[in-house]
């Protein structure tokens, strides 16, 4: 556990002598500070002080050779989401840095707290369309919590101190450092590493306003059928004992967004499944019958409300973020407790009446049995000859018991995999939630491993998503890192189709998707894979897979034309959830 | 609701790309601006931004929780154009010949309040400062004398009931503020408030 408290302990202390290094140096002295381990990078000319006094550090810091920066940045989000810490991408000038964007912008809509350290063409030169040099300041101002341009080494210590504070502190996000090439090389007078703690104008941790707890407890102390709906906020704000307790105590059902499952058990008897688009029937439908809502760190996506002038307008709405611009942006709440949930969340627990609703539960459960009878059974125990993406999801389930880090991908086999996977333990569920970035799922994995070395780590990935950051491979290769992957191969960009057969008559444009053979892929990287297409051979290829000691491939021919269901169609209210 | 007028006053940082952190919370969401001013603030160092926009309220208020988001905004405010005092400067070159001949010109100009700032023999700049319809009004004076050149400046306000920034600025400073500085404002201002 790295915290800001303990970190000053392994700065010099404030009065030391001075000695001079590089700003390079500066800036591994603050990683080392910062109790950072590990970064995912890819060397340019920019950057290239900075890989220079990485060459005396690597018994300190292990850097992992991406194969693109994107993919480094990936990683970076998937190491901050299994290890609660910062994850750290190295990128050089120019098109190593614009390469970075998507990653900026996917860990900026999920809250991801990462660190970009980019280098630039030296500072006489800015502005002159020198080589490599792009206005990557500018370019990432709307896709970073904060970015800051260094010309001068001696910044680097402070700036540094306060990247790591904004990514982590607060709402997180990325941030991203661009440093000059003289100020890499320039010598400081180095006093030591100080953590930021502080900044004037910056608000991370708002006091919690008591009273609008207490008006939140009586209106659910009041209410009749209350419904909790939870994000990502609890995992983020390491809420989950608060949030359960909370739960236990009040007695109301509960209903995750995609980037809140896994901060409650998956079988917890209060965990009624998964919110949106292609979430629990459930869910959606009673969000609509409910009386008071409470939305507990989650941003009321989109794909979360569906049509907004028809959701949950009969609910009064309590909403408990860190964020002050989340609430009432996009539905309005009756009572809004501004806050960290590890803090508002107990005082809201004690206020709040032991209660139990077995009535309203049995209402989740009967449109739970409605959504077995139209899907579930059928998806995981299919009676047609192609394998379902939800029976190989099933498959994984039992082999692991739910406490595999499960990283997937975008589209179908993304919808499926979190309808269907079990989790027991938090940060088990790594997905590009808001962005929707395929392409994010490999390097994800590579990065979800390095944080989380202990675990089982699943990446299931679509044929079309994995052709995107394929080359990451090698990154697995070099690394030597162990990650099973399963590609649940439909031949189509699945999601598009199914769009396009349901709302389009079935005009597949560009969603027949031809794929290489994966596994004779894999295997030039020296990936050990198989490749199954029949039910039969399923578990013992999951277990031969699970078993096997590195990185594994599993391409896994499932059926071409499946739908992901139930499913809110785009323009309508949740209560309309389709079933087929 | 309709859209109407509302200024918003941003205490900042003096930070580079702040400018444009602030500037593309509106262009995203395709909000014109249409009026904005950076200056120093009552307290050294602090800078203060007036932006004047369009809009229904309810998306002025989440334009200014957006902006008091930035890592260097210290505080949002948005008031309507009956909260505050502004002005707006603005500058007029004509031909001195053209104005030299027409007596009737001067009494205009006196009229609308305006003075000379530079008098030369082929032009003459006049300035003055005021509401829109002030400065623009002129114009209308002016035009039929041959208007060279023609400028105006952004918004400056003044919000009438602020205490200024001094004693806020002191308890930001403060690592752990009173609840004044990280209350929760907007939510006093909430319409309905659940009580019991």
């Amino acid at each position: 556990m790295k915290t800001a408290e303990n970190t000053a302990t392994l700065a010099p202390p404030a009065k030391k002598e001075k000695v001079s290094i590089t700003g390079s140096q500066a800036v591994l002295n603050a990683l080392i500070a910062e109790g950072v381990d590990t970064i995912f990078g890819y060397p340019g000319g920019a950057i290239m002080p900075i890989y220079d006094a990485l060459y005396d550090y690597h018994e300190k810091l292990r850097h992992i050779l991406v194969r693109h920066e994107q993919g480094g940045i990936h990683a970076a989000q998937g190491y901050a989401r299994t290890s609660g810490e910062v994850g750290v991408v190295f990128a050089t000038s120019g098109p190593g840095a614009t390469n970075l964007v998507t990653g900026l912008a996917d860990a900026m809509i999920d809250s991801t707290p990462v660190v970009c350290v980019t280098g630039q063409v030296f500072a006489h030169l800015l502005g002159t369309d020198a080589f490599q040099e792009t206005d990557v300041i500018n370019i990432t101002t709307p896709v970073t919590k904060w970015n800051y341009q260094v010309t001068d080494a001696s910044e680097i210590p402070e700036i540094m101190a306060k990247a790591f504070y904004i990514a982590k502190s607060g709402r997180p996000g990325p941030v991203l450092i661009d440093i000059t090439k003289n100020a890499q090389i320039q010598k400081i007078d180095y006093e030591g590493y100080t953590p930021c703690q502080h900044i004037r104008s910056y608000r991370p941790k708002p006091i919690v306003r008591k009273e609008f707890v207490r008006e939140a407890a009586a209106l659910i102390n009041s209410a009749e059928k209350p419904f909790v709906i939870f994000g990502q906020g609890v995992i983020l704000g390491k809420a989950e004992k608060e949030f359960k307790r909370f739960l236990e105590k009040s007695g109301i059902p509960a209903a995750a967004t995609i980037l809140g499952l896994s901060a409650l058990p998956t079988d917890h008897p209060l965990h009624m499944g998964m919110l949106g688009m292609h979430g629990n029937y459930g869910p959606n439908v009673l969000t609509n019958d409910c009386d008071v809502l409470i939305a507990v760190g989650m941003r009321f996506d989109d794909r979360v409300t569906g049509r907004l002038d028809k959701y949950a307008k009969q609910a009064k709405v309590i909403h408990l973020d860190i964020d002050p611009a989340e609430i009432d942006k996009n539905v309005k709440t009756t009572v809004a407790v501004w806050g960290d949930c590890k803090e508002t969340l107990p005082l809201l627990t004690e206020l709040v009446e032991q209660k139990k609703y077995p009535e309203w539960i049995k209402k989740f459960r009967d449109c739970q049995q409605q959504e077995v009878d139209a899907v579930i059974r059928e998806e995981l125990n299919p009676t047609t000859e192609v394998l379902t993406m939800g029976e190989v999801v099933k498959a994984i389930n039992e082999f692991t018991g739910g406490d595999a880090v499960i990283v997937t991908d975008v589209g179908q086999h993304q919808m499926v995999a979190c309808r269907y996977a079990k989790f027991t333990t938090t940060k088990s569920n790594i997905t590009s939630g808001g962005l929707g970035t395929m392409g994010f799922a490999l390097p994800a994995a590579i990065g979800a491993k390095f944080g989380a070395p202990d675990r089982t780590v699943i990446a299931i990935i679509g044929d079309g998503g994995f052709q995107m950051t394929l080359q990451e491979l090698g990154t697995v290769m070099q690394s030597e890192v162990d990650i099973k992957i399963v590609i649940l191969n439909n031949q189509f960009l699945g999601m598009v189709r199914q769009w396009q057969q349901l709302f389009h008559d079935k005009r597949y444009s560009f969603v027949d998707i031809a794929s290489p053979d994966f596994v004779t892929v894999a295997k030039g990287y020296g990936i050990e894979g198989n490749k199954i297409s029949k039910r039969a051979d399923l578990k013992e290829a999951i277990e031969k897979m699970l078993n096997h000691n590195g990185s594994y491939l599993m391409e896994i021919m499932v059926g071409k034309e499946n739908n992901v269901f139930p499913m809110v169609p785009q323009g309508c209210g949740v209560a309309e959830i389709r079933l087929k | 609701m309709l859209k109407q007028e509302y200024t918003i006053t941003v205490y900042t940082e003096n930070h580079i790309g702040l400018l444009n952190r602030i500037a593309i919370i509106f262009s995203r969401r395709k909000i014109n601006v249409d009026s904005l001013n950076t200056s120093p603030s009552e307290v050294e160092g602090i800078h203060r931004f007036t932006i004047v926009i369009n809009e229904f309220e309810d998306t002025v208020k989440k334009l200014v929780r957006q902006i008091e988001k930035q890592v260097e905004v210290l505080k949002a405010y948005y008031n309507t154009n009956e909260e505050i005092v502004w002005q707006e400067l603005a500058l007029y070159k004509v031909s001195t010949d053209e104005i030299a001949e027409k007596v009737k010109v001067e009494r205009l100009l006196r009229e609308n309040g305006a003075r000379a700032v530079v008098i030369r023999k082929d032009y003459t700049i006049f300035e003055t400062s005021g509401h829109r319809e002030e400065t623009e009004k002129l114009v209308e004076v002016l035009e039929p004398y041959g208007l060279i050149e023609f400028v105006r400046s952004a918004r400056v306000a003044i919000i009438k009931a602020s205490k200024g920034f001094h004693e806020k600025l002191k308890e930001f400073e403060e690592v752990e503020p009173g609840a004044e500085i990280v209350e929760n404002e907007f939510l006093d201002k909430q319409d309905e408030v659940f009580s019991m």
